[in-house]
């Protein structure tokens, strides 16, 4: 029989049918940071219960790490707390934490794809909705809630239900200037916030195949903002490429049986869906959102779209979404000034991406009084960018080279919006008060748009500056 | 390890929270997760709508002591953060009512006792005019039965046999049913290559 590499990696991990109908299923590997995990060790703790199998187990700190200066103790009390409780439960627990002196720390989701943690044919967790990226490498990922992170330090077991699955094929070749970022918010424009709600998805096509890793990774991360709790690509030679030789990635024998494996646990040919969509990848343009969710989104050579064009049910979403953002409708959307412009974060903070940020900022500089940061995924990530120059090329340009953490993807650590700054921003969430201010407003694009968003001071279309 | 107490009925006045793909960020805003308890997060539940909007459900005098939620689509889109979840029913709700829910936010409901039940736009519409109109009105969740009573009404609900079953049991805390199958897990986690290294 053709089965889905959902199914295979599902039946894999089948610990039981629960009575609730629901599967009792193996968690290959568990992702923990500092904002989810504390009450969970807490609730395990009142239980009387140990960590079941604390060498599947990583923890990370990212959320609440400031990024300018990451001298301890943190001049935020209540970070430090934070960061005091998950070291000490790591301890505790015998868990392996990359803390900010391990030359490891980053995002939880650049670095488990980058340690080599995170491989094919396995199921993932971590108590953060984003952990649908390590997809990226044909693994089922899941983000949980504190509950489940608790179930999973005691048992390594969630209790879940089978998603549907839907393929989403992408078929064709990008034009110049067009991303993976372009694609996932282009996909989310057509199949909605809610549209995943209940099913994995699989991307495929051979846009996606000729994807690196890395692009793969920015196209996996935002299932989530689609509804879909899971998103992969089956593994193939570009994976494997990725992972030989990363430090948790298995070595010399051991890794010609793993890719095996990881080859058999792929999608077979014949498969069927629940579900297939299509996109022509041509036919993508660079994208940005202009509203308070991910779907609300448009290319950069539309004009911005008036309540009038919203099917009916969501008139007044985009009625009120139109008002806090402050756009008019009928205008083109580049020429819209900009405050402040961000490149980092789990979907688009790494070293691609901003090579590529890079490659429009070289030579230019930041237009006046715009705030612009670069913020890597992870210390990795900051390394490799340094050993190639890219941050000299950043620094000249006028923007801030920060340290590796989510800076102002969510308004957790120093790094927030102010008022109702407008942020150009390469993250994945344009939710009101996300990036710390009630009132601020944030763009969602890829980090070559940022990139040039920030040079020009306005919404630019990238294409135009790429050289 | 299965809690003594079940989901079976909530009765109470309902808030009613109108609007689609509320997200977890508007809930609970991200700079209230820096704790390490879920203590106190009641008072920060919606805080910066309530704020931009002082006649925000949450801000009105007549839905205080409201148990049960009504929303709209999608309700809970967003990060994962169980603070959402936590933080309403640290503020009083027992129940929740909406058109559709985001994945992992009934997730984390279910597993801190929260039973979120789905009506069709319709009678959500419906439910929404008439709580508004009599905030004095109570509601019924009857999960047992899939149903919703509002006075003289009742409306059908979904909730899935599973989740159903769950509350109906006690048994939503799913790490009590998790940890019975010891000698399974063990065997499940032999059988992995990547357990083992890929040793063999
Ligand atoms: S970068 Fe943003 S989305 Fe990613 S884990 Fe950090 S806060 Fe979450």
């Amino acid at each position: 029989m053709a089965d889905t590499l959902l199914d295979k990696v599902w039946q894999a991990h089948t610990v039981r049918t629960l009575p609730s109908g629901q599967t009792q299923l193996f968690i290959g590997l568990h992702l923990i940071h500092e904002v989810t995990s504390p009450q969970a060790f807490q609730m395990l703790r009142e239980a009387g219960l140990k960590v079941r199998y604390p060498e599947r187990t990583f923890a990370t700190i990212d959320h609440i790490v400031p990024t300018a200066s990451q001298l301890r103790p943190f001049a935020d009390a209540m970070a430090e707390e934070m960061t005091v409780h998950l070291t000490r439960h790591c301890k505790e627990f015998g868990i392996s934490f990359f803390d900010l002196d391990s030359s490891r720390q980053g995002i939880v989701h650049v670095i488990g794809p980058e340690l080599g943690l995170t491989q094919p044919g396995m199921t993932i967790a971590c108590g953060d909705s984003h952990t649908s990226t390590h997809g990226a490498l044909g693994a089922l990922a899941f983000g949980i809630g504190t509950s489940q992170v608790r179930d999973i330090l005691a048992t390594q077991c969630l209790a879940l239900a089978k998603p549907k699955l839907r393929q989403i094929r992408i078929e064709g070749r990008l034009r110049r200037g067009v991303y993976a970022k372009d694609v996932i918010l282009a996909i989310i424009r057509r199949l909605g916030v809610m549209g995943g709600v209940g099913y994995a998805y699989e991307y495929a096509g051979s846009a996606i195949h000729a994807m690196s890793m890395e692009e793969r990774l920015t196209i996996c991360n935002m299932s989530i903002e689609g509804g879909a709790r899971v998103g992969y690509v089956n593994p193939d030679a570009t994976t494997f490429e990725y992972l030989k030789g990363r430090p948790f990635a298995p070595q010399g024998e051991a890794f010609d049986r793993a890719m095996a494996w990881w080859r058999g646990m792929a999608t077979d040919p014949d498969a069927t869906f629940d579900d297939v969509v299509r996109l022509d990848a041509p036919s993508i343009e660079p994208m940005l959102t202009w509203g308070t969710n991910p779907e609300q989104s448009m290319g950069v050579s539309e004009r911005i779209p008036h309540p009038h064009d919203a099917p009916d049910a969501d008139r007044a979403a985009w009625a009120e979404a139109l008002a806090f953002m402050g756009l008019e409708s009928g205008r083109s959307i580049a020429g819209t000034p900009i405050n402040v412009a961000f490149i980092g974060s789990c979907t688009n903070g790494r070293l691609s991406d901003l090579r590529v940020a890079a490659e429009v900022v070289r030579g230019r500089k930041v237009a006046k009084r715009i705030r612009a940061l670069v913020v890597p995924g992870s210390q990795a990530v900051a390394r490799a960018a340094e050993a190639e120059g890219l941050h000299d090329i950043f620094l000249e340009a006028g923007f801030e080279w920060r340290k590796a953490g989510c800076s102002l993807c969510l308004g957790m650590n120093e790094d927030k919006l102010t008022g109702r700054e407008i942020c150009a921003a390469s993250s994945n969430r344009n939710f009101k008060g996300r990036m710390g201010s009630p009132t601020g407003r944030t763009l969602l694009m890829s980090p070559a748009m940022v990139a040039a968003a920030a040079i020009q001071g306005q919404i630019a279309d990238v294409r135009e500056m790429l050289p | 390890m299965r809690q003594n107490d079940t989901r079976r009925e909530i009765c109470g006045r309902a808030i009613p929270l109108p609007g689609n793909d509320i997200d977890t960020d508007r809930i609970i805003p991200a700079r209230f997760l820096k704790c390490i308890t879920f203590k106190g997060l009641e008072a920060h539940a919606f805080e910066d709508d309530r704020r931009q909007m002082p006649d925000h459900p949450f801000n009105q005098a007549r839905y205080q002591g409201a148990t049960i939620l009504v929303v709209g689509q999608n309700f809970g889109c967003g990060s994962s953060r169980e603070h959402a979840p936590e933080a309403l029913r640290r503020w009083g709700i027992r129940g929740i009512v909406g058109e559709s829910f985001a994945e992992i936010f009934f997730g984390n409901c279910t597993a801190i006792g929260l039973p979120c039940l789905t009506l069709d736009a319709e009678d959500i519409a419906w439910l929404l005019e008439a709580i508004s109109r009599h905030s004095e009105q109570e509601v019924l969740l009857d999960v047992q039965q899939r149903l919703v009573r509002v006075g003289e009404r009742t409306l059908r609900a979904t909730i899935s046999d599973g989740t159903r079953h769950q509350l109906l049991t006690g048994t939503w805390n799913a790490m009590g049913v998790l940890l019975e199958a010891q000698h399974e897990i063990d065997r499940v986690a032999r059988s992995l290559p990547y357990v083992n290294g890929y040793s063999q």
